[in-house]
């Protein structure tokens, strides 16, 4: 996406490696002097303003219902009263805005179930198509990659109701079960999917491909044999993306599911702007949402940054 | 410091009260049809591929482009750009649902209207507010996050601990849109109108002897209360991009400037700022799609109430609660008209970059 790339860039895979020691040392005397005391305050109170809220939720969840609307965390941590009851409460007994309220776990399950797979297709998909632009020459092949390209942009909200009516009751039938959600997930991904693949495989050097080329091996041979081994990293960093995404998501899942198939984010979203007498499940049950992202974003934070950069500063 | 206690004392229904019997049952049945899903679409995928291997002369590669390419054709096609063509044209109709006169019998008809529904939100004071608002949300995520994580970027470059540094402020980036709404709606704005303030801002204001503050409900500022959530969000991601930009600066240029006798911030306005522009231009535009699309944070956190409201959550409400979707449709369109500059942007250096190729 990037415009007039100045000449050595920073991100360019083509920037040779070489000379890399020397210049480090000194851009680090070049860089001391920026380092203000000024700008150590700074950095330390953005640092505090970014972490602070989400310790912040992780304590308020363990405040006790009866004193949540009353008594600040802080307080109730003095008394020595928080507790982890409301986790299991939320989890394993119910969470919404009356007793009958189904009870988390549910929704964890239905989390997992509408992610891993809205994952895989638009990845393998995207893989396929990402080959084809790159390394197959045809006739509207630029003209096809712009416009998948644009349509990343495209705001999702314009496509739902006419694809609801397609995958509704009338036609497919899917809307409300986990496969029109997957279907809706898989659309809204691909042209990320298929543009950020291409930009890593259409970098895989020429004489490779053609090399397995020129002994007769086919597309599909190529697509098995080499650019799914190559392309591991830049897939691995799509789906970590990926998963963040669907996981993380509201308006998909609002849309294309149902009661049976709405991931964590549904009923939090209710609840949470329902300041009532069961406010004090929020925060818990917010903070169960967030385990499963952070896990996989602070195991995987590498690729997951790679995936950015891939996505967000490559021509 | 919790305590379990609590835990122990009273009696409190069976744990597992909550977990129907047939929870169990269900959730395995729905994990399972997940897994089969993805083995089925494998094993599919892997046949089709091996199927066009086993064509024979020179219609082998054309065979196999068509199946590489045809699903994310077929799916762009069908999935968005038709529904996309199909909103665009709702937008100039009207949907009635009226009794015939003769039979009696319910009718949906849809006539066109030309620009009514967008004169509509143009002149209905509520819908203009929100197409408003969601302007505000376009020019200050952008910039705030941008600004923020470019300070903070070049504050820790090179810092001791430089990586947990990071890792904090981009940690907000895998919490969801919700997540955060919650924490800070729920939890660093609350507001108690007596007693002790439990949000957490309004008791650092008490801490100082400032009154208690309702951040979600002083229009038009409760509008910015909402904006610093997303901000909250993506200055993580502006942050990490720009320090790998700032990182590939030569290191050449910054010496030569403090030879010529710059000091820290000239050289940081005459090197690294013109040195990574384009990754700024990339990171503004990337926000701002991020920011026009939004809705979680206004649907959680005010549900658009005290004029709050952006296009598209009233879009998701027009449609798919008050069944006004041709109204509904229209602010969608309006929703694209305010990217087709990102879109056209984006497409030109594209070219650019593939013709330098």
């Amino acid at each position: 996406m990037s415009v007039t790339m100045p000449p050595q860039h920073p991100v360019d895979d083509e920037t040779p490696t070489q000379g890399k020691a020397l210049p480090t040392k000194r851009s680090d005397k070049a860089k001391e002097r920026l380092s203000s005391p000024w700008a150590t305050v700074a950095a330390i109170v953005i640092a505090v303003f970014w972490t602070i809220p989400t310790i912040a939720l992780f304590m308020s969840s363990l405040v006790p219902g009866d004193r949540y609307r009353t008594d600040a965390w802080w307080t109730v941590m003095a008394d020595g009263a928080l507790t982890f009851e409301n986790f299991s409460h939320v989890l394993f007994d119910s969470f919404g805005d009356n007793s009958t309220a189904p009870p988390l776990l549910q929704y964890v399950f239905n989390s997992i179930v509408v992610t891993v797979p809205s994952v895989v297709f638009p990845v393998v998909l995207g893989l396929m198509a990402a080959y084809a632009f790159a390394w197959i020459p045809f006739r509207g092949s630029s003209f096809l990659f712009v416009l998948i390209f644009a349509l990343q942009v495209v705001p999702l909200q314009l496509a739902l109701i006419p694809l609801l009516r397609l995958l509704g009751p009338e036609n497919l039938g899917l809307a409300g079960e986990f496969s029109g959600v997957w279907i809706a997930h898989t659309i809204f991904a691909l042209p990320l999917s298929v543009f950020l693949l291409h930009n890593f495989v259409s970098h895989i050097p020429r004489e490779v491909l053609e090399a397995a080329r020129v002994d007769g091996a086919s597309h599909t041979q190529v697509f098995f044999r080499i650019i799914i081994p190559l392309s591991l990293p830049a897939v691995a960093s799509l789906a970590i993306f990926q998963f963040l995404w669907v996981w993380n998501d509201l308006l998909v899942s609002a849309v294309f599911g149902s009661a049976e198939t709405y991931p964590l984010t549904y009923p939090i979203s209710n609840l949470a702007g329902d300041y009532g007498q069961y406010a004090y499940l929020v925060p818990p049950a917010a903070f169960i949402s967030m385990i499963i992202p952070l896990i996989v974003f602070f195991s995987l934070q590498r690729y997951f940054v790679r995936g950015l950069l891939a996505g967000s500063t490559k021509g | 410091m919790p305590t379990t206690e609590v835990l122990a004392a009273g009696p409190r229904p069976l744990p597992m009260a909550g977990l129907g019997a047939d929870f169990w049952a269900t959730q395995g049945q729905n994990l399972l049809f997940g897994a089969i899903a993805i083995l089925a679409f494998l094993a599919i995928i892997a046949l089709i591929m091996f199927g066009a291997d086993l064509v024979k002369g020179g219609a082998r590669d054309k065979v196999q482009l068509v199946v590489l390419i045809t699903p994310v054709l077929a799916l762009l096609g069908v999935g968005l750009i038709y529904p996309a063509l199909d909103t665009t044209w709702l937008s100039f109709n009207e949907i009635s649902n009226e009794p015939d006169p003769t039979t009696g019998i319910y009718t949906t008809t849809m006539q066109f209207v030309g620009l009514d529904n967008y004169r509509f939100a143009f002149s209905d004071p509520t819908t203009l507010r929100t197409i408003l608002n969601t302007f505000v949300w376009m020019v200050l995520v952008p910039i705030l996050s941008t600004g923020i994580g470019l300070a903070y970027a070049v504050f820790i470059d090179k810092a001791k601990g430089e990586k947990v540094l990071k890792s904090l402020v981009f940690m907000p980036m895998a919490i969801s849109l919700v997540g955060a709404s919650v924490i800070w709606g729920n939890i660093m704005y609350d507001y108690n109108q007596v007693g002790e303030q439990t949000g957490m801002l309004n008791a650092l204001r008490a801490l100082f002897g400032m009154d208690p503050y309702n951040f979600l409900t002083d229009n038009p500022w409760n509008t910015f209360w909402l904006i610093v959530i997303l901000v909250w969000i993506q200055t993580g991601f502006a942050m990490v991009i720009l320090s790998a930009a700032i990182k590939g600066v030569p290191a050449e240029l910054n010496e030569a400037a403090s030879l010529d006798g710059a000091n820290a911030w000239q050289s940081f306005w005459r090197i690294t700022i013109p040195s990574i522009r384009s990754t700024i231009v990339v990171v503004l535009t990337t926000i701002t799609i991020m920011a026009l699309k939004v809705y979680d944070i206004v649907r959680t956190v005010t549900q658009g109430r005290d004029q709050t409201d952006v296009v598209a959550n009233k879009m998701y409400v027009l449609s798919f609660v008050e069944g006004r979707e041709a109204l509904g449709a229209a602010l969608a369109v309006i929703l694209f008209i305010f990217v087709i500059p990102v879109v056209v942007y984006n497409v030109r250096s594209l070219n650019k970059v593939k013709e330098t190729h």
